[in-house]
């Protein structure tokens, strides 16, 4: 019989045993916080908290948020909880605002991660006996190295094939009979109709399932994916700066993603206020990690805004489920998988000696996401060959590729053209279509 | 003597050149001969007119961004050949043309072409000591 649940005991624990085990967890985490990690002690002495004041999940609230913006003042080291010493590695965010965020691991750390990942790919059907082809990338970025782990945890047999080369992807896939799929929807979208282009028809290939994620997508991709390569898609959910994916996975009920909650508490609180908003509101999702070691983030705004549902789920998993993401709380935008604050590109545009009227067009086309950019050109970059202007807008493309990791296409345009009349431009038009 | 002829950033879309073509109509400026270079995003708007400063003044007050270069203009006889015979030159003594257009002038009955090159005063020595006949500014 197919298994079903990584954990069985834990996933599948009564609802009260949770939020006992998490009020456990969470006292014995504020307190190692609070010794190990000076910034956050300070945070919490300015709120006039202390380890003793939190007793259970109900205090909670009382304790300071985190934010990104925490994240890059306290770079390198300053979040950190354990003697590096104790660390063995370390993972960093895709997109980077000046500063990158980086996170620390303990190996206990990985092996926590690793088995969050173990449950995902056992709840799209995951066994030994299956052949998992993670083309996440690996590096810096945790989606490849989380589900690669996760897999040996299941005790698949492992591709470690990375992104992109996508005909040597399809070899393998073909040659050695890949039966899970685990990579952003957006590529498993670009594989299927490479597949198709080949001459593949969906029931050539053995794949079962894909685990994507990464970057947002809709449940009409999802369809799109399931059809063109012949599997069911489940969606995965995380962020580096809590461990990786993971956090967050789909079960068959494909009804939204059950939160690991013995390592992850989950709140919904008010953007704008910071405060906590009761179950099925829409708002900013916010984690506190109870079971890291060396890198425990206590209350971590995500920016992603989503809904928590403890409605009971059929695959019998009693952890709270959150919704794919429906947006941001701030204006950071995930291109093609990566992170792009419009604040990134307006830099190497005044670097470069370009105004700051600019326009960023973000769309999907055929499934993959296209960024445009539309910058005023600045009277003395002007010259009366297309050549020149064109050699321009190809040395900032290049400029915002170095910034971002992603390429861009520039367009050059007349200046006043992108301030609107009432004086307020618009600096990000979104068209993809994701909710 | 090179003369000056006005580039004028036109963007990809519908009213560009009426903007252009406004601004020169209410500064009574004559446009002597004109050409456009497109992309797919924008286009470059070359002009010869009557009185350049006076049209720059005009197109830079409605917010049009308007840049200066020197061209050659040269004449070109009426036969076949003409043209093969001018460029053939310049390709002899390896000077690049960016880009030339040709227009009519009334006032000398014929055709000349606008030449772009790196060094116009070097193209123009070139060329009218080869007997081709080269303008200059108010000839038109």
């Amino acid at each position: 019989m197919e298994r079903r649940y990584y954990q069985p005991e834990i996933e599948t624990m009564p609802p009260e045993k949770l939020r006992e085990l998490q009020s456990e967890r969470l006292v014995k985490q504020v307190r190692h916080v609070y010794e190990n990690v000076p910034y956050y002690r300070k945070k919490m002495e300015e709120k006039g908290v202390t380890p003793d004041d939190i007793k259970g999940l109900e205090d909670l609230p009382k304790l300071p948020f985190l934010s990104k913006a925490d994240l890059r003042d306290a770079y390198p080291y300053g979040l950190l909880a354990k003697p590096l010493s104790d660390c063995v590695r370390i993972h960093s965010t895709s997109g980077t605002t000046g500063k990158r965020v980086v996170a620390f691991y303990t190996q206990h750390d990985i092996d926590l991660w690793e088995d969050c990942c173990a449950r995902a790919i056992t709840a799209a059907g995951g066994t030994k006996d299956d052949v998992v082809q993670v083309c996440y990338g690996y590096g810096l970025f945790t989606g490849g190295p989380g589900l690669n782990g996760g897999s040996h945890k299941v005790g698949s047999l492992t591709l470690p094939m990375s992104s992109g080369n996508t005909e040597r992807q399809i070899q393998f896939m073909m040659d050695l009979g890949s039966t899970i799929l685990c990579c952003t929807p957006s590529y498993a979208a670009y594989i299927g109709e490479s597949l198709k282009e080949r001459g593949y028809k969906p029931e050539d290939n053995k794949l079962k399932a894909g685990i994507f994620g990464a970057e947002p997508w809709t449940e009409e991709m999802r369809r799109d994916i399931e059809k063109s390569l012949g599997i069911k898609a489940y969606d995965i959910y995380g962020l580096t700066e809590t461990s990786g994916p993971g956090v967050a996975f789909e079960c068959e009920e494909q009804a939204g993603m059950h939160i690991n909650e013995d390592h992850f508490i989950a709140e919904i609180i008010d953007p704008d206020t910071g405060e906590v908003l009761p179950e099925g509101s829409k708002g900013e999702l916010v984690f506190t990690s109870i079971t890291k070691e060396a890198f425990p983030l206590l209350r971590y705004r995500t920016r992603d805004i989503c809904v928590l549902s403890r409605k009971k789920c059929s695959c019998g998993r009693t952890h709270v489920r959150m919704s794919k993401p429906m947006g941001r709380s701030d204006d950071m935008l995930i291109i093609r998988g990566v992170n792009v604050f419009p604040s990134q590109i307006e830099t190497v545009l005044l670097n470069e000696g370009y105004t700051s009227n600019y326009q960023i067009e973000v769309d999907r086309v055929n499934n993959s996401d296209t960024l445009d950019i539309y910058v005023e050109l600045p009277p003395e970059k002007f010259s009366d060959t297309v050549r020149e202007i064109s050699q321009k807008e190809k040395s900032l493309a290049a400029a915002i590729t170095t910034m971002l990791g992603i390429k861009p296409v520039v367009h050059l345009a007349a200046p006043k053209s992108l301030t609107r009349s009432e004086g307020k431009a618009v600096r990000v038009v979104d068209r993809r279509k994701l909710v | 003597m090179a003369i000056r002829q006005l580039s004028a950033f036109l963007e990809n879309k519908p009213g560009s050149l009426v903007k252009v073509t406004e601004a020169l109509s209410r500064a009574s400026v004559d446009m002597r001969a004109l050409s456009v270079a497109d992309t797919q995003d924008f286009g470059i708007l070359r002009l010869i007119v009557n009185d350049p400063d006076a049209a720059r003044a005009a197109l830079t007050e409605s917010g049009i961004l308007v840049a200066e270069t020197p061209v050659v203009a040269v004449g070109v006889p009426d036969e076949p050949g003409a043209l093969r015979n001018l460029v053939g030159l310049l390709s002899e003594k390896e000077i690049n043309i960016e880009y030339l257009y040709a227009f009519l002038a009334p006032a000398k009955g014929r055709a000349f072409v606008a030449l772009r090159v790196p060094d116009a005063e070097k193209a123009e020595a070139i060329l009218r000591d080869a007997g081709f006949e080269t303008v200059s500014e108010g000839a038109f």
